[in-house]
């Protein structure tokens, strides 16, 4: 681990606590997957709480956050009710989408949660748009963007780099490089292993972060945030770090030994975090507990809350297809529920 | 009114909305200082700046995608991209985040953007650069669709796209730009989404043209009724979504038989599309099945010989229409 100083305690615990309800949001929802009460795809951030903490740490409230389809730890650090969370994973209509999107799409305008995007290299475009209209409306609002090592490899990371040097958009791209995309590792997917350097040719500079260290990560995101508010220049964060699951739930896991996982296990984030704290006497043994108690009561509510949940109205079906108003008004759709087409406005 | 190109009548519409709303942008591969590949914004960024006004690169995506972040954001952007045939670069953003967005957040932001491309073929450009695609874009729930065919309507169809919440993709025609016609002064005109428009009234039979083939098939109403004596009513839907389904109807009604001209291929064309609609809600208004006058269902070739025999003109509109009549007809030409 670096030898960053601790923040303030406070700020230190507060990060212990939103590393802990990550992991432990993460456990309930891949047990609750395998008893069906989540379907679709479950990708899980286990090993990788440290890269989000302290990422979202380094934000400003009115800062525009971007993920990508492994991001329900996004959502609960930027201050999504747990419990919306997991009712989204539920598919229920107190979920943070309605129970539109699921685990890949979560979202969250209130908290500028600005979205897990399901197609991989595909948000980061949509990171330089939010760029734009901070630099358009002259306010100081900068974005983070997330993206897996493997999306460094779309053509949208090369196009958008470009255009957000050109532009001097304050958007910084972060580059969690988990070693695997999907289940090709690292070196077997991308030329440039060293992947900081991968913004370069771009006229985007890159600094690197151990992802699995939250202060090292916040640090490097806080100096990446000042250079693209302050100097309008995009850059690129490399944090290192590694997934403890699988890509998905439905992962076999063949292309690694187990002995690298068990490797990369000693250097758990919330371990070696909480062990830190707890040497320099700001963590007792009762508090860690403590802590942990409080995760798992606030996962165990948010269940409570998910399964109370109902299911969307089957009349809600088409709601927020469109925006109705004067203008679209003649606008058909074909039901396979009723014999014909209904129109619109007649379906809200 | 006044007399103009169709470009210029765009042109107007853009300046217009650009002066009434801050927050309109345009951007696109060349169109500031360069005033667009086919000069439909020449001397807008004189007007307005270049941060209003942006040339991008050629990375069709990203570009969709920053318009889509604006505007989910905000802002109002407009798109150009120079033709319809780069937009299959760019698919990705317009489904997946320009149409869907809105709905797989659960309402929480729209996305109000404009992306603009003329499309058509009839220029020797061969496969990659002659398609015609309103049939792919209306497939998606979430976009809407605009085809305007005259110079009126590309400058109120725009007008109106703009101040839209939803995505518009505007489909204009390459061999339109030059066009001219007459449009309103008045700065506040538009022209509404979702209201087809009769080209010619008939009691026939109902062509029904979308974007370019409104005026393929308005030109062969007139010879149908010089030469065969039908009388053909035409009309220009001008949006595929919304659709005025209802005017559709109500013309078939009227005079039972109908027959669909499109630039695109014939397999899930909007033809087909229309066709299948009529006959869900019409079916006993028909005296003939539907009639479809499309595409060739092959590439675009390049020899000028092959190309004018795969898109439709007035002659296979005016066959496939005598075709729904029988021999009555048939025998009342000669």
């Amino acid at each position: 681990m670096a030898d960053r100083p601790l923040p303030p305690s406070e700020t230190a615990l507060n990060w212990l606590r939103s590393m802990t309800l990550i992991r432990r949001f993460e456990e309930r929802a891949g047990e609750q997957y395998t008893r069906a009460k989540v379907g679709g795809f479950l990708h899980l951030a286990i090993g990788e709480e440290a890269t989000i903490v302290g990422a979202v740490a380094a934000l400003r409230p009115t800062d525009y956050m971007i993920a990508t389809y492994r991001s329900h730890g996004q959502a609960l650090a930027r201050g999504s009710e747990p419990g919306r969370v997991m009712a989204e994973l539920f598919g229920r209509v107190d979920g943070l989408c309605r129970g539109r999107g699921g685990s890949m799409h979560m979202f969250d305008l209130e908290r500028r949660f600005m979205g897990g995007f399901g197609i991989v290299g595909g948000n980061l475009p949509l990171a330089a748009g939010f760029g734009l209209t901070s630099d358009y409306l002259g306010s100081d609002d900068a974005t983070l963007c997330q993206f897996g090592d493997g999306a460094s490899n779309q053509g949208t990371f090369g196009e958008t780099l470009n255009l957000a040097a050109l532009w001097s958009l304050p958007v910084v791209f972060m580059v969690t490089n988990n070693q695997f995309g999907m289940g090709t590792s690292l070196e077997r997917h991308s030329a440039q292993t060293d992947l900081q350097r991968k913004g370069e040719g771009f006229g985007v500079p890159g600094l690197e972060c151990d992802g699995m260290d939250v202060i090292d990560t916040w640090a490097v995101t806080t100096e990446a945030l000042r250079i693209a508010r302050e100097e309008r220049q995009p850059v690129l964060v490399e944090a290192l770090n590694y997934r403890f699951r699988g890509h998905s739930i439905a992962d076999p896991e063949d292309y690694r030994t187990e002995e690298e996982v068990l490797e990369w296990s000693k250097r758990d984030p919330l371990v070696t975090f909480g062990d830190r704290l707890a040497a320099e006497g700001i963590l007792s043994d009762e508090q860690r507990e403590a802590i942990d108690l409080e995760a798992i009561a606030t996962v165990d509510a948010a269940v409570a809350f998910a399964d109370a949940s109902p299911e969307p109205e089957p009349s809600s079906l088409y709601d927020d297809v469109y925006v109705l108003s004067d203008q679209v008004r003649g606008w058909y759709s074909a039901d396979h529920r009723g014999a014909g087409l209904r129109k619109g406005e007649e379906l809200s | 009114m006044a007399e103009m190109r169709y470009r210029e009548a765009l042109n107007q519409a853009l300046a217009e909305e650009l002066e009434r709303d801050p927050n309109v942008y345009l951007m696109g591969q060349d169109i500031s200082v360069f005033g667009g590949a086919f000069k439909v914004t020449e001397g807008l960024m004189d007007r307005f700046g270049e941060k209003r006004i942006r040339d991008t690169p050629i990375s069709e995506n990203t570009i969709v995608g920053i318009g889509v972040g604006s505007a989910m954001t905000g802002l109002r952007p407009v798109v150009e991209l120079m033709t319809i045939n780069f937009s299959l670069l760019a698919l990705d953003q317009i489904i997946n985040h320009a149409a869907h967005v809105r709905y797989m957040f659960g309402g929480q932001v729209s996305v109000p953007m404009v992306v603009r491309m003329p499309q058509g073929a009839g220029h020797q450009l061969g496969p990659t650069h002659s398609h015609s695609f309103e049939a792919l874009y209306l497939h998606v729930p979430g976009l809407l669709v605009a085809v305007p065919s005259t110079a009126a309507d590309a400058k109120g169809l725009l007008k109106t796209a703009i101040r839209d919440d939803n995505p518009v993709i505007f489909i204009e025609h390459e061999t339109l730009y030059g066009q001219r016609g007459e449009v309103p002064d008045d700065p506040d005109f538009t022209v509404p989404f979702g209201l087809a428009a009769i080209r010619r009234e008939g009691t026939d039979v109902t062509l029904i043209g979308i974007s370019r083939m409104a005026q393929t098939a308005e030109r062969a109403a007139e010879q149908l009724a010089a030469e065969h004596g039908i009388e053909a009513e035409v009309i220009d839907p001008r949006t595929l979504r919304p659709l005025d389904l209802d005017t559709i109807l109500e013309s078939v009604a009227k005079t039972n038989r109908c027959v669909i001209v499109e630039e695109g291929w014939p397999h899930g064309g909007v033809g087909a599309n229309l066709a299948a609609l009529i006959q869900e809600q019409g079916f006993d208004d028909l005296d003939a099945p539907v009639g479809r006058v499309t595409g060739v269902d092959a590439p675009m070739p390049y020899a000028k010989s092959l190309e004018q025999i795969s898109f439709p003109h007035e002659q296979q509109v005016i066959e496939a229409t005598l075709a729904l009549f029988g021999d009555r007809k048939r025998a009342s030409r000669g």
